[in-house]
């Protein structure tokens, strides 16, 4: 039997040399720093997300009808009549949302141990448009199933278009292929959701992963590995502070896995609309132009970015600067490796001034979503009774915009007036497993 | 700390962080405007009480409401009942057992009778939330000022009459002082069932709604576990794997 395997792993070596040396470039001898923490577990689990949303995307598309009048009720038809098709469906809408808390983390981490800076810009240029491309992909899943909060969402995300001088309308009616979010819209957005979208998406997973191995990984100290001592058990020439990815990074990550599914599956099998903020109540019933649910607003992961658009407010007659900020928000994250101009990578060894704006930003992007979803809405006359709601929100939410803009004006001026003062960074990796 | 402390602490704070959450998230979006609402406890691993309210419904809703995406057939599966048993005692509206649940209402008639044609009520519980359906259930009040005579404060001005009235008796409202607002509800003539008794029956109505608008769920519940209990497996095998080859990361 091993001698057959030999055989037919000769056969394919003689036709496709190089294939063994590149499997070798990226797994077995690809030297990742050996001490990646906590924080290094999200790329991995973006890759095995992203793999569910496939294979489970393909088993619904059987089943899905694509059209206005059907999509609904076949929807309801995977739910019931289709052997598993609770669980198919169920891990592609748990798996959307899991997605983003994975790419938000996996983002967050980029920003800790500055994994953006110089020489990985390109890494996260890629790793911006994947989030980019990501959340049009997630936009457009959401309208399929054609429930009210699909339609009026969709409603009100193409009509930000609107607000842009002069073409603005024509624009809005070009996308929807209607003058209302119609069976037209319905039938390209699925059209983009299973076919163009993820083969970009795929495309920029293959770059990312490329151009990371390249350059090779950053890490929680911030140490460049290529630059330190060189030699380790496998290969004279390699870092030091380098372990071969296959085999210790992939059952490292497969611990990961195992944690991260136990969390999936709780959520899969005992609380699937996780209280109406992965499924909203909303969606269960079927798309109507003529009823608006009580509170229109996206699904979590847009909160933060509706709620700056939603707190800028309009001027010179146009609501266009909410869609600019909005967009801005995303555009300065893309400008981020140009905007730090501070030599030190790692937050452990960078000035008290960048840990303090990194937990104001990330705080503010929670709460900006908590603003975005209705909570403060919500909270605001629980908590202090009878006060201006809508003052005090719009307040909040502004703080917040503010800080969340303030966090690229601070780290511009930060690192170019000199204001940081740095600790040492040490020569080698410090801690690991 | 050593190494294997770091673990179970991230490990614990991670559960923590998920499941604070998870109860935080359910009240607010729970508590989404209108007036305070009971909770309808819905258990389905009641059998009994998906059973009589699934009797109930057949009684009293399926005159004008349908459900269209649940089958007759499937009732009887999911609620341990025979082809028999719910052809002859559920089965009113002369569909065949593998048919969905369809009212016999005329769509056009029922508008011009109330205004609106009554909801397909598959999906309502998911839509509404329990709590709510319980909640409507429990508020109809006589009310002469709305054309079919009831008025219901968890849904102001809904144009649904109140069939259930001759189980719960007839409730009156008692306005706030010099307001129109209701203050509270009165029963002012009782009904065939005491108010414990009506409330039971409301709670299996709403259960049944809950169990037809997620048949899945008790599938959902019987697996569950079992794959939570593998991946916990899983997870120690891995972690136990990785332990083995990283023995040699100095």
């Amino acid at each position: 039997m091993a001698n057959v395997f030999t055989r037919m792993g000769d056969w394919v070596n003689e036709r496709a040399p190089g294939m063994m040396p590149a499997y070798r470039k990226h797994m077995t001898e690809y030297y990742a720093p050996k001490n990646f923490n906590l924080w290094y577990y999200f790329g991995s689990l973006a890759l095995l997300v992203l793999v569910n949303q496939i294979v489970t995307g393909i088993f619904l598309t059987m089943n899905y009808k694509t059209s206005a009048a059907e999509a609904f009720a076949s929807v309801e038809y995977i739910m019931r009549d289709v052997e598993w098709g609770w669980l198919i469906r169920y891990m592609h809408s748990t798996g959307a949302s899991l997605f983003f808390v994975v790419v938000f983390l996996h983002m967050f981490r980029g920003l800790m141990y500055g994994s953006y800076k110089k020489p990985r810009e390109l890494v996260w240029l890629l790793g911006m448009l994947i989030f980019l491309v990501l959340m049009a992909e997630a936009f457009m899943g959401y309208v399929l199933p054609w429930g009210n909060m699909s339609f009026w969402g969709a409603k009100v995300i193409i009509s930000l278009f609107g607000t842009i001088p002069v073409i603005g309308g024509t624009l809005v009616e070009w996308i929807m292929g209607d003058y209302l979010p119609a069976d037209a819209t319905l039938n390209r957005f699925f059209a983009l959701h299973v076919i163009a979208l993820p083969l970009v998406l795929l495309l920029l997973v293959v770059l990312h992963i490329a151009a990371l191995h390249e350059v090779g990984s950053n890490n929680p100290d911030g140490v460049e590995i290529k630059k330190g001592p060189k030699g380790n058990r496998w290969d004279a020439l390699k870092p030091a502070d380098g372990i071969p990815f296959h085999p210790y990074y992939t059952v490292k990550d497969l611990v990961g896995v195992g944690f991260f599914l136990l969390i999936a599956a709780f959520i899969i099998f005992f609380a699937p609309t996780f209280g109406g903020w992965f499924l909203e109540h909303d969606n269960f019933i079927p798309a109507n132009n003529l009823v608006t649910p009580s509170h229109i607003k996206p699904v979590w992961y847009f909160t933060p970015f509706y709620a700056i658009l939603r707190m800028i407010p309009s001027f010179f007659g146009t609501a266009v600067w909410g869609v600019l900020a909005m967009f801005g928000a995303i555009a300065l994250l893309f400008a981020l490796p140009w905007i730090d101009a501070g030599k030190v990578k790692s937050v452990r060894y960078r000035g008290t001034g960048f840990k303090v704006a990194l937990g104001l930003f990330a705080a503010s992007f929670i709460l900006l979503g908590a603003v975005g979803a209705g909570v403060t809405a919500e909270v605001i006359p629980e908590w202090f009774g009878d006060v201006d709601v809508t003052f005090w929100e719009n307040l909040f939410g502004r703080l917040m915009t503010l800080i969340y803009f303030g966090y690229f004006v601070f780290l511009w001026l930060y690192t170019r007036r000199g204001w940081e003062t740095t600790r040492p960074v040490p020569e080698r990796v410090t801690t690991h497993d | 700390m050593t190494k294997r402390q770091l673990l179970m602490k991230h490990i614990l704070l991670s559960i923590t962080l998920a499941l604070g959450l998870l109860a935080g998230s359910t009240q607010v979006l729970a508590s989404e405007g209108g007036p305070e609402l009971p909770s309808a406890g819905v258990n389905l691993r009641d059998q009994a009480s998906l059973q009589r309210g699934a009797r109930l419904f057949f009684n009293y809703c399926v005159g004008c409401h349908s459900l269209k995406f649940q089958r007759y057939s499937r009732i009887a599966e999911d609620l341990g009942l025979t082809e028999k048993e719910v052809m002859d005692n559920l089965d009113f509206t002369g569909a065949k057992f593998g048919e969905p649940v369809i009212s016999h209402m005329p769509e056009d008639a029922a508008k011009q009778w109330f205004g609106k044609a009554p909801p397909d009520l598959s999906l309502e519980v998911r839509a509404k939330t329990a709590d709510w359906v319980y909640g409507y259930l429990n508020s109809f009040y006589l009310d002469p000022s709305r054309p079919v005579g009831w008025n219901n404060t968890v849904f102001p001005n809904a144009s649904m009459p109140f069939p259930l009235w001759e189980l719960q008796g007839v409730q009156t409202a008692v306005r706030k002082p010099g307001s129109e607002d209701v203050e509270k509800l009165e029963l002012s003539r009782p009904g065939r069932m005491t108010p414990a008794q009506y409330q039971q029956a409301a709670r299996d109505l709403t259960n049944f709604l809950a169990y037809v608008s997620e048949p899945a769920a008790l599938q959902r519940h019987a697996y569950g576990i079992w794959v939570i209990l593998f991946l916990a497996f899983f997870t120690l095998l891995a972690y136990a794997l990785k332990k083995e080859y990283w023995k040699d990361v100095h």
